[in-house]
């Protein structure tokens, strides 16, 4: 059999690599767009649901008769009313490092959080069912508040989950060689208490889940915004003790997730639930307040960490302890464990790291539930080592760019193991550092620094590299010990008798451009225009089975899959052709959309004609070939692939009002080969806004009480175009030696960015006052603070 | 119950709601008209941003019973003889959107931004549009399509 690839679509212009103008543009564009709001079935019924006022508190009695008493009110559900009707979440763990909590869809017993879901009522209108849910009277008992990570590990604390016995819910260590001995024998040891607030990922689009459930033939069909379809059908089926089969999960458009959306969320059980229960269609969308109390939080972490050097500068051990504020529950199916033990994975960062101990530990307190968003542990993660590596190069008098070369993981040294475990792949850790330098001007912009210094002006450069894991396949589970396996994902490639192709994948997108990257790859592989591509995502119904969109492996295992598949579906068409045209397939070249006998171009069949052969039966096709042109293929990279940057940003501090501007941004990433620059670029734009805003502006603030004080888009600050700088984007393709076509996931990597080279370029600006960023965000009150405290 | 006359991409539409609805809801779910969206209800993302008698409003901090009587303009008006805006167009080549969900919102404030505005510089851009949030873009997708669509509109084309 040929090589398809040897013939692939030569006769039409590559499409992998270029920058194609997105085909879900259009609709959206125009209003067009299909979000689960967008859905108004006969019959349907709104829910609101009522939250908890107290952050820890018994709940002594529900009494819903004046809100079922309300005209257009028709059911009212509480928390034991649901537990009849579903399970319990335990996001279990294979690791005894994880204790097992429940998460009830609506609470029983008592309330964790505030903002907790504590009733749902529908009702013939959004605003009824709020006017009811108004009336719903609970009377609660308020219990101590657990609000502080360090102060709930401690003997006397309350505890968040009796059942646990602790709130200690996550605990793990990583360790490679003697660090003790290692830092005691060091020229240089740096160290510093870290403090990485609380964020959310503030998608514009709210979650919204819509229900529909049919008693005849007893489906339930499940619209959310949601990334992961596949995992909610599954953890549905389970719950709600309906066959897999009977569940249709769709995540049509979606307005934005970043990881927050990966989750399953309590409104979602409960929607179902209701729906079930009531043979009618109800609906929830969430406004902005139950956004910031509810969907989850993100990093939260104390990071006590050390860093030893030698003379010269070359690292000799780094020795952790990182304390993550999970919440007050265990989200599904990530587990608490995924932020904390994220964080010391990846806390080694691109460098040589001889000796390492990365102590964890999740605490569950009285806030809102810690889950995945963009990055996961590793902006936090990055943030320490290269913070570290900034104190490290000023002890010793070295650039900071001089100190990470010294360190670097050199090409010599791939696939390298990480003290953590993680193997690294061929990677450009040095190659992005020396473009970075060179695309900036490096040392015209130090010489710059200088003068502005010398004109009392607080100007700093910022330097951050890091490297995560992207496409992550079966080998290595997304978070430890989760209760589900993520490795793989699945493509159908389907023509039509009349030679379109329709390409269905288990992915989701959100926002990153799926349809057209995943229709360039389909179009390369089985050789036909990209106009004549379908991409079908996001519809448990109609795709093979798949989770979803996370840990930036869409691309990855999504995209491999689809050049399986692909392939499959070009041999098949190439002895279809020859035995159409009676030639070896091994002689069948591409021409103008055809395939022709090599140096004969009149003897040709078009796509069509083969795609008509291969349903029309015997007579068309050769002996004992089955009929039909599709395959279904399953992708699993195995380990997953390597993704790199260095950001640098370069920033000035106002005198007076402390606020940070960057002037200058600039990213050399390596996603290995790219699919679509256009989009490579717009999620590079996008995600170091979200680090710009993570590092300068956003901070989920309670009070002693767990109450919210950052409940709106006036307290929880996201950048807007004015606070967000030009953004200069370099690539470096490194194709991955891993991974089928050579792609590496990019979904996260700005995010992961920005924070620390933001907050090394703060540092470096007040580098002449001897101040250190220790704090993110580097809000104007707390630089202010650094500033008074150093010139005191 | 109220009713309400309004003009929507200039078509004549009356309703019936009662005076505590918001536009946005009226236009989403009485009207049918699913362009626009909501996003924070409280007047800051600008997702809901529609044009309300010639000049841009956030839909979700007006009540429907206050748009009595005015014409409306929201995203899918923004097509002519079907074919897209000069702003669509820019947005599309210069990948202005991601998940789209800010999307109506930014176009009918950049409309209403290069009404008042038909020669930008960049950072007037960035001011224009800082009336809405996006989340996915870091906004350089869109200053640069907001400043191609200037020059498009200011040809005449």
């Amino acid at each position: 059999m040929t090589d398809p690839r040897s013939v692939g679509s030569a006769a039409l212009p590559r499409l992998v690599g270029a920058r194609v103008a997105r085909r879900e543009d259009p609709r959206l564009l125009t209003g067009q767009g299909s979000y689960v709001d967008d859905h108004r079935p006969a019959r349907l019924l709104y829910a609101a649901f009522l939250r908890s006022p107290h952050a820890h508190a018994r709940i002594v009695s529900i009494d819903a008769s004046a809100a079922l008493a309300l005209s257009g009110v028709t059911a009212v559900l509480t928390g034991e009313e649901i537990a009849r009707a579903s399970k319990p979440v335990r996001a279990a763990s294979k690791t005894p490092a994880v204790k097992v909590t429940s998460f009830p869809p609506l609470a029983l017993g008592k309330v964790r959080h505030v903002g907790e879901a504590v009733a749902m009522v529908a009702a013939e209108s959004r605003y009824v069912a709020e006017d009811a849910a108004e009336r719903i009277v609970v009377e609660y008992a308020p219990l101590p508040v657990v609000t502080d990570m360090e102060g709930a590990l401690e003997a006397a604390s309350p505890l968040v989950h009796e059942e646990a016995g602790t709130n200690l819910l996550v605990a793990r260590e990583f360790a490679r060689g003697d660090v003790d001995a290692a830092l005691a024998s060091a020229a240089v040891v740096v160290r510093e208490r870290f403090r990485f607030h609380r964020h959310t990922a503030i998608c514009m689009e709210n979650r919204g889940c819509l229900a529909e459930y049919a008693t005849g033939s007893g489906t339930l069909t499940l619209r959310s915004s949601a990334q992961c379809p596949g995992i909610v059908r599954d953890v549905l089926s389970d719950l709600l003790d309906l066959p897999e089969n009977r569940i249709r999960v769709v995540a049509e458009d979606v307005g934005g997730g970043f990881g927050a959306k990966a989750s399953l969320y309590p409104e979602e059980i409960a929607t179902c639930v209701m729906a079930r229960r009531l043979g009618r269609p109800v609906k929830w969308i969430g406004d902005r307040r139950e956004d910031l109390l509810a969907t989850s939080h993100a990093w939260d972490e104390i990071i006590e960490a050390e860093l030893g050097l030698d003379r010269d500068g070359a690292i000799v051990g780094l020795r952790a302890l990182v304390t993550a504020d999970v919440g007050a529950y265990s989200i599904y199916p990530w587990t608490a464990a995924i932020e904390p033990v994220q964080t010391i994975s990846f806390l080694p960062g691109p460098y040589r790291v001889p000796t390492y101990r990365g102590r964890t530990r999740g605490v569950a307190t009285c806030k809102t539930p810690l889950g995945p968003y963009r990055g996961v542990g590793r902006p936090p993660a990055v943030f320490v080592i290269e913070g570290l590596m900034d104190r490290a190069a000023r002890r010793l008098g070295l650039d900071p760019t001089e100190i990470r070369l010294r360190n670097f993981i050199r090409d010599e040294d791939f696939p390298y193991k990480s003290p953590s475990g993680i193997v690294w792949d061929r990677s450009s850790f040095t190659g992005s550092l020396l473009r970075a330098r060179e695309a900036l001007g490096y040392d015209a912009v130090r010489a710059e620094q200088t003068q502005a210094r010398a004109a009392g002006r607080w100007l700093g450069i910022g330097v951050a590299s890091y490297v995560e894991l992207t496409g992550i396949g079966s080998a290595i589970p997304v978070s430890p010990g989760m209760p589900i396996a993520t490795g793989t994902e699945a493509a159908t490639i389907r023509f039509d008798p009349a030679g379109k192709v329709t390409a269905v994948f288990g992915v989701a997108s959100h926002g990153q451009g799926l349809e057209t990257t995943l229709a360039q790859i389909v179009a390369d592989e089985v050789g036909v225009p990209i106009e004549d591509i379908r991409v079908v995502h996001g519809d448990t119904a109609l795709s093979p089975y798949g989770t979803g969109t996370y840990a930036s492996r869409s691309l990855v295992l999504a995209g491999g899959a689809a050049i399986m598949a692909g392939r499959a579906v070009r041999e098949k068409m190439l002895v279809i052709a020859g035995h159409l045209l009676e030639a070896d397939p091994a002689d069948l070249v591409p021409a103008d959309g055809r395939l022709a006998v090599r140096g004969m171009p009149d003897r040709s069949v078009t796509v069509r004609e083969i795609a008509r052969a291969a349903y029309t039966g015997a007579k068309q096709l050769p002996k004992g070939l089955e009929p039909g042109l599709e395959a279904t293929r399953f992708y699993d990279p195995y380990y997953g692939t390597a993704s790199n940057a260095t950001h640098v940003a370069v920033v000035e501090v106002d005198r007076a009002t402390c606020q940070v501007s960057v002037l200058r941004y600039l990213v050399v990433e390596d996603c290995g080969r790219m699919v679509n620059p256009l989009i490579v670029d717009g999620q590079v734009h996008g995600g170091v806004a979200q680090g710009l805003g993570a590092a300068l502006l956003e901070e989920i603030v309670h009070d002693d009480h767990g109450q919210l004080l950052s409940g709106t888009l006036m307290d929880y600050v996201v950048p807007s175009a004015c606070e967000v700088p030009w953004m200069e984007v370099h690539h470096l393709e490194t194709p991955s030696p891993v991974t089928l076509g050579g792609f590496r996931g990019m979904g996260e990597g700005g995010t992961i960015g920005a924070p620390a080279a933001i907050a090394n370029a703060v540092a470096d600006a007040l580098a002449p006052l001897g101040v250190e960023v220790a704090e993110l965000p580097a809000t104007p009150e707390r630089i202010f603070r650094l500033v008074a405290r150093a010139t005191r | 119950m109220m009713t309400v006359r309004l003009k929507v991409n200039g078509v004549a539409h009356e309703g019936r709601c009662e005076p505590r609805k918001l536009l946005v809801d009226f236009i989403r779910e009485d009207l049918g008209l699913t362009g626009t969206h909501v996003g924070c209800e409280h007047g800051i993302c600008g997702a809901c941003t529609i044009m309300v008698n010639g000049e841009s409003a956030r839909s979700c901090i007006m009540l429907a019973v206050q748009a009595d009587g005015a014409e409306l303009m929201t995203v899918e008006g923004l097509m002519q003889d079907g074919k897209l805006h000069p702003l669509q167009e820019a947005f599309r080549e210069h990948h202005g959107l991601q998940c789209g969900f800010c999307t109506p919102g930014m176009l009918m404030t950049a409309l209403d931004f290069l009404r008042t505005n038909p020669s930008p510089s960049d950072g007037e851009i960035r001011e224009g549009i800082s009336a809405v949030l996006c989340r996915c873009t870091g906004y350089q997708g869109i200053v640069n399509a907001v400043r191609a669509a200037a020059a498009t509109l200011r040809g005449g084309r």
